[in-house]
């Protein structure tokens, strides 16, 4: 019995010392506290939103809330520093910048995922095999030529084109009017706009004769809704799917966007946050292929990692000329693998 | 001089002539408008038990306690409806609170205290034909106009970051150190300056442990000691300010909180409460009143204990009504709360929510099925709500009224 006590006391010690060194972590986890708000990108949504859910798992007491506006909608909400983090499915534009820049708001450019923006027929259209730019154009532009299906080709169907569209303060439709229209065009004004991809889902695939385009998430999620389109690469001329290999290799262009999500570096300061992002950073490849988009460059991953820890703030797709009245920003053009370098970093200090 | 009503039998010559044919066509009449009566409402009867029916086979399988106890998740197999509930209950209590006193009272006034100076009737009239009309107004408008008055408050008392006017709210520096450790330091208000590490500053450990802060030199190694890791922060090392909002948290403008929420939504119910309280005192039979009265009551007295107990099952009928539309819009709601990946109830008047219609438009309109079953089973939960409210209405009304003549 004396032994028996003696092993229960040393148990005992040995117990106690393991609780006070090794779970200081997860006591800590469970004691993290704070709020966290996060707006913006519709196309994001579904990273974001399979972080925080994932994230509330190891830190229950941190709520994070996710909230939809488009990307435009989220940086109105971000540059006067209303949310801590914005999903953008663009980068951010010189005007929202100079507006960050004039309320103080320092952030951080993390790319996440790539995304093959994929135009959606309904599946009932056996007549598309593939698609050019000059097609999308004659369909979604205003004073384009199609707006009957037989007006692209004579053999296909003598049937109006239903054409849907994301709204205008989603990035998806900025960037899809960017490679469409240019800067210069504007987009026919009787589209069916939703900020909300799943009404679009909803839309196509109820309708024969529909056109529409979103991220390649919502696509490969509604495989059997809808189908894409293969489009043809300007460059190479062949026709492409939005599939993760040629979003990778660069071959579905020009449709392939980088997608970001943008951080406030003051709320970064705070520990909850500090670790959502990291915690977001470390697992965006995992959580962007498990919401069917595509996990971004080895190099870029590691690159967003060491922006994320050396807190280097600015944008790199904004260029700062200067001029008597102040500097007047432009956009890069360029894309993300060579723009995003932190030479290129333009701050909002 | 008045016209001298004839009995419409006697004046109308299509009705004689109608009296005059034989009896079992008109029984045929009879029994014919009898059936189309039957049909008419059997086929709106049917089309609810339809839809009952659907609802009840598509989302029956999934409401469980998982359901109904879990958070809003991407993974169909754990969602759950916890936060919409509580943020329904929240919103609906909150609307009644601040609802029934004054469609009450805008009752009473209304009713029983009728000016009698032609220009104050005039003013009467013009606020009960504008209540009439409020109550036919789309409760998307109403939305807006909470979005205007209550989120910005017009923009008078700055925004919801940076409120002109908050109380139960206390604020915390707090630090993340190399160690991985977290530091706190209360603080006053949030025009405090940012704390800078010093040397000896009182400060918590994550878990509530008071410590003093060491301030270790900007080449020094990182400590091995634990309990010297735990309180250790450089010079350089910047805090990060949390808010903790007690329950009696508040603050102006109210911002996008489940307090805009519930007084949008009093803006939709009031005209249902005060019209339907009115028709409730107006069928206090006036024999009452004026016995009151005669008796030497005076009209505020009359109102108390005579008018108000003797309509009170009426009112209490209406404000029920009401509720049961309160629980069930989602238009003026999406104005305000949007839809909202939100994963824990509303603690105080001023946090975001999301409301049992918002999660079922959300849900439902996800392309996978899984989702759409889920509507279906948030739907069941919202309509054994609606339901039973409406019988809490009807039971209180038979327990309750008594012969008034």
């Amino acid at each position: 019995m004396k032994i028996s006590l003696q092993n229960f006391v040393a148990a005992l010690g040995a117990a106690a010392l393991l609780l006070g060194l090794a779970p200081d972590a997860s006591a800590q986890a469970s004691a993290l506290r704070g709020n966290i708000v996060v707006d913006g990108s519709s196309t994001v949504y579904p990273i974001t939103e399979a972080a925080a859910a994932a994230f509330r798992k190891e830190f229950p007491k941190v709520n994070v809330t996710v909230a939809v506006s488009g990307t435009g909608g989220g940086f109105k909400r971000f540059v006067v520093g209303e949310t801590d983090i914005s999903d953008a499915s663009r980068p951010i534009k010189p005007k929202e910048f100079k507006q960050a820049k004039q309320n103080g708001v320092e952030f951080i450019e993390l790319p996440v995922a790539l995304d093959g923006l994929s135009v959606v027929l309904n599946p009932n259209n056996t007549w598309v095999k593939q698609l050019t730019i000059d097609n999308l154009k004659a369909i979604y532009l205003e004073g384009g030529k199609a707006r009957k299906w037989s007006d692209l080709n004579p053999e296909w169907p003598d049937a109006t084109i239903k054409v849907y569209s994301p709204g205008t303060d989603s990035g998806t439709f900025d960037y899809f009017k960017e490679v469409v229209a240019g800067k210069t065009g504007s987009f026919r004004p009787d589209m069916s706009t939703s900020e909300d991809d799943n009404v679009l889902v909803t839309g196509v695939s109820g309708d024969k004769y529909a056109i529409g385009y979103f991220g390649a998430s919502y696509y490969f999620e509604n495989k059997d809704k809808i189908r894409a389109a293969a489009i043809v690469n300007p460059k190479t001329g062949k026709a492409e799917m939005p599939t993760p290999e040629n979003v990778i290799s660069g071959a579905y262009a020009p449709l392939s966007r980088p997608l970001f999500i943008y951080v406030n570096t003051k709320s970064l300061r705070r520990p909850a946050m500090r670790k959502f992002v990291e915690f977001y950073l470390a697992n965006a490849a995992k959580f962007a292929t498990k919401v069917q988009y595509v996990s971004t460059s080895d190099k870029i991953a590691a690159l967003a990692k060491d922006f994320l820890k050396k807190r280097r703030t600015g944008t790199v797709f904004v260029t700062a000329e200067n001029h008597e009245g102040g500097p007047v920003y432009h956009k890069r053009e360029a894309p993300l693998d060579a723009a995003y370098h932190p030479q290129n970093l333009l701050g909002t200090k | 001089m008045k016209k001298l009503v004839k009995p419409a039998l006697l004046s109308d010559p299509e009705l004689m002539r109608a009296r005059q044919r034989p009896l079992e066509h008109r029984h045929r009449k009879d029994r014919f408008f009898k059936r189309l009566c039957q049909g008419v409402s059997s086929i709106s009867a049917l089309v609810l038990v339809v839809l009952l029916v659907a609802i009840l086979l598509q989302g029956i399988r999934t409401l469980n306690t998982q359901f109904l106890g879990g958070v809003a998740d991407p993974d169909p197999t754990i969602a759950g409806l916890f936060p919409a509930l509580m943020g329904s209950v929240w919103l609906l209590v909150i609307t009644m609170v601040v609802a029934l006193p004054l469609g009450v009272s805008a009752a009473i006034i209304l009713e029983e205290f009728q000016p009698r100076r032609p220009v104050l009737r005039r003013v009467h009239d013009f606020i009960q034909l504008n209540i009439t009309n409020l109550s036919g107004v789309p409760s998307v408008v109403f939305g807006i106009l909470g979005l205007t008055v209550f989120v910005s408050m017009f923009g008078l008392f700055g925004n919801e970051q940076n409120p002109s006017y908050e109380v139960g709210a206390t604020y915390v520096d707090q630090f993340y150190n190399e160690g991985d450790f977290i530091i706190e330091v209360p603080i006053a208000d949030s025009q405090q300056e940012e704390v800078v590490p010093k040397e000896g500053l009182a400060a918590f450990t994550h878990d509530g442990e008071p410590i003093l802060v060491h301030l270790l030199g900007d080449d020094e190694d990182w400590p091995e000691d634990l309990a010297l890791a735990k309180r250790s922060l450089r010079s350089w090392d910047l805090p990060g300010r949390i808010k903790e909002r007690d329950w009696w948290y508040f603050r102006l403008p109210f911002g996008r909180g489940i307090l805009t929420g519930a007084l949008t939504l009093m803006l939709v119910i009031l005209p249902i409460i005060i019209i339907s309280s009115q028709e409730a005192l107006r069928a206090v039979p006036s024999s009452l009143r004026q016995a009151s009265l005669g008796l030497g009551a005076t009209p505020w007295q009359t109102v108390r204990y005579v008018t108000l107990p003797a309509a009170f099952p009426g009112i209490l009928t209406g404000a029920i009504i009401a509720m049961s539309r309160a629980i069930g819009e989602a238009a003026p709601l999406l104005m305000i709360a949007g839809i909202v990946f939100i994963t824990n109830a509303p603690g105080n008047l001023m946090d975001d929510f999301t409301a049992m219609p918002l999660q079922i438009y959300n849900w439902a309109g996800r392309p996978q099925k899984e989702f759409h079953d889920l509507a279906a089973s948030g739907i069941i939960v919202l309509l054994s709500a609606l339901l039973t409210f409406n019988a809490v209405a009807v039971i209180l009304r038979q327990k309750l009224q008594k012969p008034l003549s």
